[in-house]
């Protein structure tokens, strides 16, 4: 399984999504592939699932990516949350 | 002895591999699968070259903006953009950046653990850049070797809990709680739209009331945007320096086509900086972040801009359009006064433009991310031209550092140390 954390740059904000879902992902103890992105290549990469802010989760939704939007990249319950419907669906 | 020579001349004088290093070291301490720590220290290895890569591209189109600025105005013309200066200081100052930066996520975990500021600064690009700006400054006041890098770790670590700190009482404001602070370089601007939203807006009249068509949204898209605003420029300074002055730089080929591809090429040279950045900090913020965890109990996350985006997205458009508007009004202010020209570049305007919106709207509603914006435009335009001459050589580079804390910091640090030559 491979996710996206994608961000304006790939590396700021995208980063700290990454590390959530990472921790989240290891107390699940499921192993998947995180990587980063910038929105501008994050269309052009494979990947199960996107994870990213509400605003570039409007734009990139519509392709055979599901796209995830969350809002506090740094709430652990938030995006627990948000990953738990996706896996579960 | 030899091997110790070989050592320190061939191995650790490499930046490249240094910063591998570094990230071997952050995984062996987190106790990585050994395929992980091989491939994240190779990975980190090939994103520094990356970067020096990136910034070939760029300096291209760099010194043909400001060749043409030079020659049609006897100015100079600098785009501020972190990315750019960061991986061209790499050429003059990789070792020393790379090592103030190592020592550096030391300082803050000591900083955060025996000091009340429990912030751990997670703006991985940002700390880097702050590592080349302060070699590039301390270097330049005469300062060089394990002064330097001692120096430049201690203010790093310093920097990287103080700005959190000085934010924390609008973050608050912006995000209803204590949990966050910000971790990001452009933490001057905020403060200042936090305070002119306080004086002059009114909290109660949110920007968030305002519906902005989604059309508008293409502009977060920060490559096509820079891309977009690069032709304008290059267009606009060809018109202006005519196709005689031009054709100096663009040879047999048409001056406005010349123009459109060397905008082009600079957001190019960009999204190649950007994928090196990327790749040095994949596994070296998480390591950082594993550590700082296990030492420094009840440490806040220090992170980057966007993560107050959401909390006023309204804020964030207006915020940016505003702080652009700030910054073209600045370089025609800068142009009169015979004062480097800084060009608004739109990377800086939009991260610190937007946060500026919505800390400004967080304690002064519309007029306090409008005004709030605005003032942070003007501020990274006017603090750039006066950092300039701080920065020693690398301040002809035709770019520079783009966010407020940048030219605060650097300005006063380079002042303080000519004092004492």
């Amino acid at each position: 399984m491979k996710i996206l954390a994608v961000c304006g740059m790939g590396f700021g904000s995208s980063m700290m999504l990454k590390m959530t879902i990472e921790k989240i992902l290891k107390e699940k103890g499921i192993t998947a592939d995180v990587e980063t992105a910038d929105f501008t290549t994050a269309s052009s990469i494979y990947a199960d699932f996107i994870f990213t802010n509400e605003e570039f989760a409007k734009q990139l939704e519509g392709g055979k990516v599901k796209v995830v939007s969350v809002k506090n990249i740094a709430d652990l319950n938030e995006v627990r949350g948000a990953l738990e419907s996706v896996l579960n669906t | 002895m030899a091997f110790f020579e070989f050592l320190m001349n061939e191995i650790l004088s490499i930046p490249a591999v240094l910063v591998g290093l570094m990230v071997f070291i952050g995984l062996v301490a987190q106790r990585a699968a050994t395929t992980k720590v091989m491939s994240g220290t190779l990975k980190s290895i090939i994103g520094f070259l990356i970067l020096g890569a990136g910034a070939g591209v760029i300096v291209g189109s760099l010194d043909s903006l400001g060749g043409i600025i030079d020659e049609a105005f006897h100015i100079q013309g600098v785009i501020p953009n972190n990315e750019a200066i960061v991986a061209i200081a790499q050429q003059m100052f990789g070792t020393e950046t790379a090592l103030i930066m190592g020592f550096g996520f030391i300082a803050n975990i000591l900083f955060a653990r025996f000091t009340p500021w429990k912030y751990i600064f997670l703006t991985g690009h940002h700390t880097f850049f702050m590592a080349a700006l302060l070699s590039a400054v301390l270097g330049t006041t005469g300062m060089d070797g394990a002064t330097l890098v001692i120096v430049g770790s201690l203010l790093l670590g310093f920097f990287m809990v103080a700005m959190p700190a000085l934010g924390q009482p609008f973050m608050r404001q912006v995000t209803g709680n204590d949990d966050i602070a910000i971790g990001h370089f452009g933490t001057f601007g905020y403060i200042a739209a936090g305070f002119i939203g306080k004086w002059f807006g009114n909290k109660s009249k949110s920007t968030e009331d305002i519906v902005i068509s989604e059309k508008w949204s293409f502009l977060k898209d920060s490559l096509i945007t820079t891309a977009l605003t690069m032709i304008a420029i290059f267009i606009i300074l060809a018109v202006l320096a005519g196709s005689d002055v031009v054709s100096n730089f663009s040879g047999d080929q048409n001056y406005i086509m010349f123009s459109i591809m060397q905008g082009i090429m600079f957001a190019a040279g960009l999204s190649i900086i950007l994928l090196g950045v990327r790749m040095i900090l994949n596994e070296i913020v998480p390591a950082f972040k594993g550590i700082a965890d296990k030492l420094v109990p009840g440490a806040k996350p220090a992170l980057d801009i966007p993560i107050v985006f959401p909390y006023a997205p309204t804020a964030v458009m207006i915020g940016f359009l505003f702080s652009f508007a700030g910054g073209l009004i600045s370089m025609a202010l800068l142009g009169v006064l015979s004062l480097p020209l800084i060009i608004p570049g739109l990377v800086p305007h939009f991260f610190t433009g937007a946060g500026a919106g919505v800390f400004g709207n967080a304690t002064g509603g519309r007029i306090g991310a409008a005004a709030g914006g605005f003032v942070n435009g003007v501020l990274i335009s006017f603090l750039p031209a006066f950092l300039l001459p701080v920065l020693g050589e690398l301040g002809f580079a035709n770019t520079t550092f783009g966010d407020s804390d940048f030219g605060v910091i650097g300005i006063i640090i380079g002042y303080i140390a000519s004092l004492f030559n």
